[in-house]
């Protein structure tokens, strides 16, 4: 990938992020209209003046619950990707570290079996756990996600291990858990950052799908995904229902998506 | 909870991805919104029973039909005593259970003393309360004695609970079910579809179906997705109203609206603090335009009720005015009621599409006079056993599709709660009144009760759009009770 094309994917990805994350923080002090304001009267309107995107099903302000879609999205997926890179990360590096240990074998059979399941079937279990709601949703998708933190720390640890710097750190007298915070992991951290965002595009997917199918966010709070499932039966009176949340969803995946293709191209330049 | 809907998205997919079926001529699928839990109606009060089983599988004495009108049964004709207290029905030769045995009036003694005893769960115990001693004559002839003239006897022989049953096959009912009506059981594939065989010792005209599938598709887009990929023959009561415009434009469907008998409710907990101040309940009602839930829930189709009866009866009187949306009203009487700041309450929905979709309406409009609403949305066999069993809830939202069902409100172990003297006494006065004037009066007493002491708040009649391949007729328009028989279906 030339240069310019990795400065224009990591412009436009940013880009789109960023107005998708100003709309989620905005959201939380200001929206066009109240999104839990029904006024039925004036209901499924195209684009105006007084609706910038029109009203849904109930009359709501679709500009206004596109918003705070925003905010349930990614706070989700940024959650769920978080909490699976510190935890998923931190269990790759513990079994990078004792190689042909019962602890690395354990970890790596673990995250095989994990990775078995579907993230539908585990949002099932946690929501029966937690209950339904977004935190059952972000810890499927947090569950989900980990066995690739586990395998891309495990793997890469695993070859740096062998290099000098580790064994000079060790001559020295240094701790597993030393090499591993203070030598390893800072190497590790563009690998990972490359991964997480490409993590949190198939995250933000999973939990608008996860929205759609009622395992997410329940009503009234607003979200992407039931937006779409709502608007199925509306197809043929008002499209504007289902597009709008469709593109939402697909830029802010396409926004993750370039924003970690164009950090991956810089990372390859800069080895 | 829409797990489940989720899930049957999904096998419902995979199922659209084998190749459509040509239609067979023999086979009949009727899709219906909600799985009966199971296939006994004398035991138990979903509605879904009843639209599986009434006049295929099980038959009643006297029979309701499309136009709501009674019609025999298992028997031929009756006859009653001047002074209303005897019953001497005529049973029909010939009919016979699909295991063989011979349905004579034993049958009939047995159904009732059945349903009688104290342990039966049947859910309508009111119809078989009157009920003195069934005598049996002869074998063809069954003589009901009432302890007290009843009105609408002969309309509660009728329903679904009261379905005839045989001794040695009464116990198994709930999974393998055994009647005398036109199809028999064949198979329940949990969670997907029951199928039934046409019964051909059955006494009636030879049904045009050998075979007949029913299958349970609760989420509307679906079943919009299933009528228009042809596997579904009929939708008994499509969930969607908003996708009417778009399935009458399809030249290969026929799509009729009409009404059932279900009386929407929000249903409130009157046993249960703070719902047992009639002034909560009424700003409660006061809070709600029902209007706008028919409109927003229902794209407008549904007549308002203003208490627990149906326009469709010559006694019903309307009673919307009572306690009318007025919110300002409601904050003063909430705030007069020691909650000038609103308090908080869970609102438990059923699966159905409209109970769903008006819950988060309603959700809304109570946020407004300060009511903070958590909407827990649940399974039905949940919701039979936690709100409708188990009383513990504060507010939900169903139909009650039975007809004339004012009389619940007179039983005090029933989840409502409701416990009022002047009420039991106006629906005593309609069930023994001797002339329809006075019966319509009383009930019109009934209702007005109800309604002033905003027991629930009454929303909307439930429609009932049936959407049809073009060729298959025979289908139900209303549902002067909820029921698909399968013999009037053919096609065209």
């Amino acid at each position: 990938m030339t240069n310019s094309a990795t400065k224009i994917r990591l412009g436009i990805g940013s880009a789109v992020l960023a107005v998708m994350l100003i709309a989620a923080l905005v959201s939380l002090v200001w929206t066009p209209g109240d999104p839990y304001r029904l006024a039925i009267a004036s209901r499924l309107q195209g684009p105006s003046s007084l609706h910038l995107l029109g009203t849904d099903q109930l009359g709501r302000d679709i500009a206004a619950i596109l918003m705070i879609g925003a905010r349930n999205a990614l706070l989700v997926s940024v959650g769920a990707v978080g909490l699976s890179l510190v935890v998923g990360g931190g269990l790759g590096l513990i079994a990078a570290m004792q190689p042909d240990g019962i602890g690395d074998q354990m970890i790596a059979r673990t995250s095989d079996l994990v990775f078995a399941f579907p993230v539908v079937l585990l949002a099932i279990m946690t929501g029966l756990i937690l209950g339904p709601g977004a935190a059952s949703a972000a810890m499927a998708i947090a569950i989900f996600t980990m066995p690739v933190f586990i395998r891309l720390t495990r793997d890469s640890a695993a070859q740096l291990r062998e290099r000098e710097f580790v064994l000079a750190a060790r001559a020295m007298g240094a701790s597993w858990l030393r090499i591993a915070v203070r030598h390893i992991l800072p190497l590790l951290l563009p690998r990972l950052a490359v991964q997480a965002s490409t993590q949190l595009a198939l995250a933000l997917l999973a939990e608008a799908g996860l929205s759609y199918l009622g395992l997410g966010t329940p009503p009234p709070h607003p979200s992407w995904g039931r937006m779409l499932n709502e608007a199925q039966t509306y197809l043929g009176t008002q499209p504007l229902l289902a597009i709008l949340p469709g593109v939402a969803i697909a830029l802010t995946v396409m926004g993750f998506n370039l924003l970690g293709e164009g950090l991956a191209a810089r990372l390859a330049r800069e080895r | 909870m829409r797990v489940h809907n989720g899930l049957r998205i999904i096998m419902l997919a995979s199922a659209f991805s084998t190749p459509l079926a040509a239609q067979v001529p023999e086979q009949v699928t009727l899709c219906m919104p909600l799985e009966p839990p199971l296939l006994d109606p004398t035991r138990g009060p979903a509605q879904a029973i009843r639209e599986l089983t009434y006049g295929n599988i099980f038959e009643t004495l006297v029979a309701i039909d499309r136009d709501g009108r009674l019609q025999p049964g298992l028997a031929e004709s009756w006859k009653v005593s001047a002074d209303g207290l005897v019953y001497d029905f005529k049973l029909r030769s010939g009919a016979s259970f699909h295991d063989g045995t011979p349905f004579t009036s034993f049958n009939v003694a047995y159904s009732v003393e059945r349903a009688k005893r104290p342990e039966s769960r049947n859910a309508q115990k009111w119809i078989f309360d009157p009920i003195l001693r069934v005598d049996t004559p002869d074998p063809l002839s069954a003589r009901i004695v009432l302890s007290r003239p009843t009105a609408n006897f002969l309309y509660g022989l009728a329903w679904g609970d009261a379905v005839m049953v045989a001794k040695g096959s009464a116990a198994e009912n709930a999974t393998v079910p055994i009647g005398t009506g036109p199809y028999k059981f064949s198979r329940w594939v949990r969670g997907e579809r029951v199928e039934l065989v046409v019964n051909d010792r059955w006494w009636g005209a030879k049904p045009t179906f050998a075979k007949a599938i029913f299958r349970f598709i609760s989420d509307p887009a679906v079943q919009v997705a299933a009528i228009k990929a042809g596997d579904c023959d009929a939708l008994s009561n499509l969930a969607a109203p908003e996708a009417i415009p778009a399935l009458k434009r399809d030249p290969r469907l026929a799509v009729t609206t009409g009404y059932t008998e279900g009386k929407t409710i929000l249903a409130m907990n009157n046993g249960k603090a703070p719902f047992d101040d009639v002034r909560v309940r009424r700003a409660i009602a006061m809070a709600i335009d029902r209007q706008q839930v028919i409109e927003g829930a229902m794209s407008g189709l549904g007549i308002p009720i203003g208490s627990h009866f149906s326009p469709s009866h010559p006694a019903y009187v309307d009673l919307t005015a009572t306690n009318a949306y007025d919110p300002e009203k409601a904050k003063a009487m909430l705030a007069e009621a020691g909650f000038p700041n609103g308090f908080s309450a869970t609102l438990k929905l059923p699966p159905p599409a409209y109970a769903r979709r008006s819950g988060e309406i309603i959700a809304a409009m109570l946020q407004q006079i300060g009511v903070k609403i958590t909407i827990e949305p649940l399974e039905f066999p949940q919701w039979l056993e936690r709100v409708f069993r188990g009383k513990d809830y504060d507010l939900t939202l169903i139909a009650h599709t039975e007809p004339l069902d004012i009389n619940i409100y007179a039983r005090p172990d029933y989840y409502f709660q409701y416990r009022s003297l002047a009420f039991n006494a106006a629906l005593n006065d309609a069930e023994t009144a001797t002339s329809d004037e006075a019966r319509n009066a009383a009930y019109g007493r009934a209702q007005k009760r109800l309604a002033d002491d905003a027991v629930n708040v009454f929303l909307f009649l439930l429609p009932k759009v049936t959407v049809t391949k073009g060729s298959l007729t025979g289908m139900w328009t209303n549902w002067p009770l909820p029921a698909n028989p399968l013999a009037e279906l053919s096609w065209k």
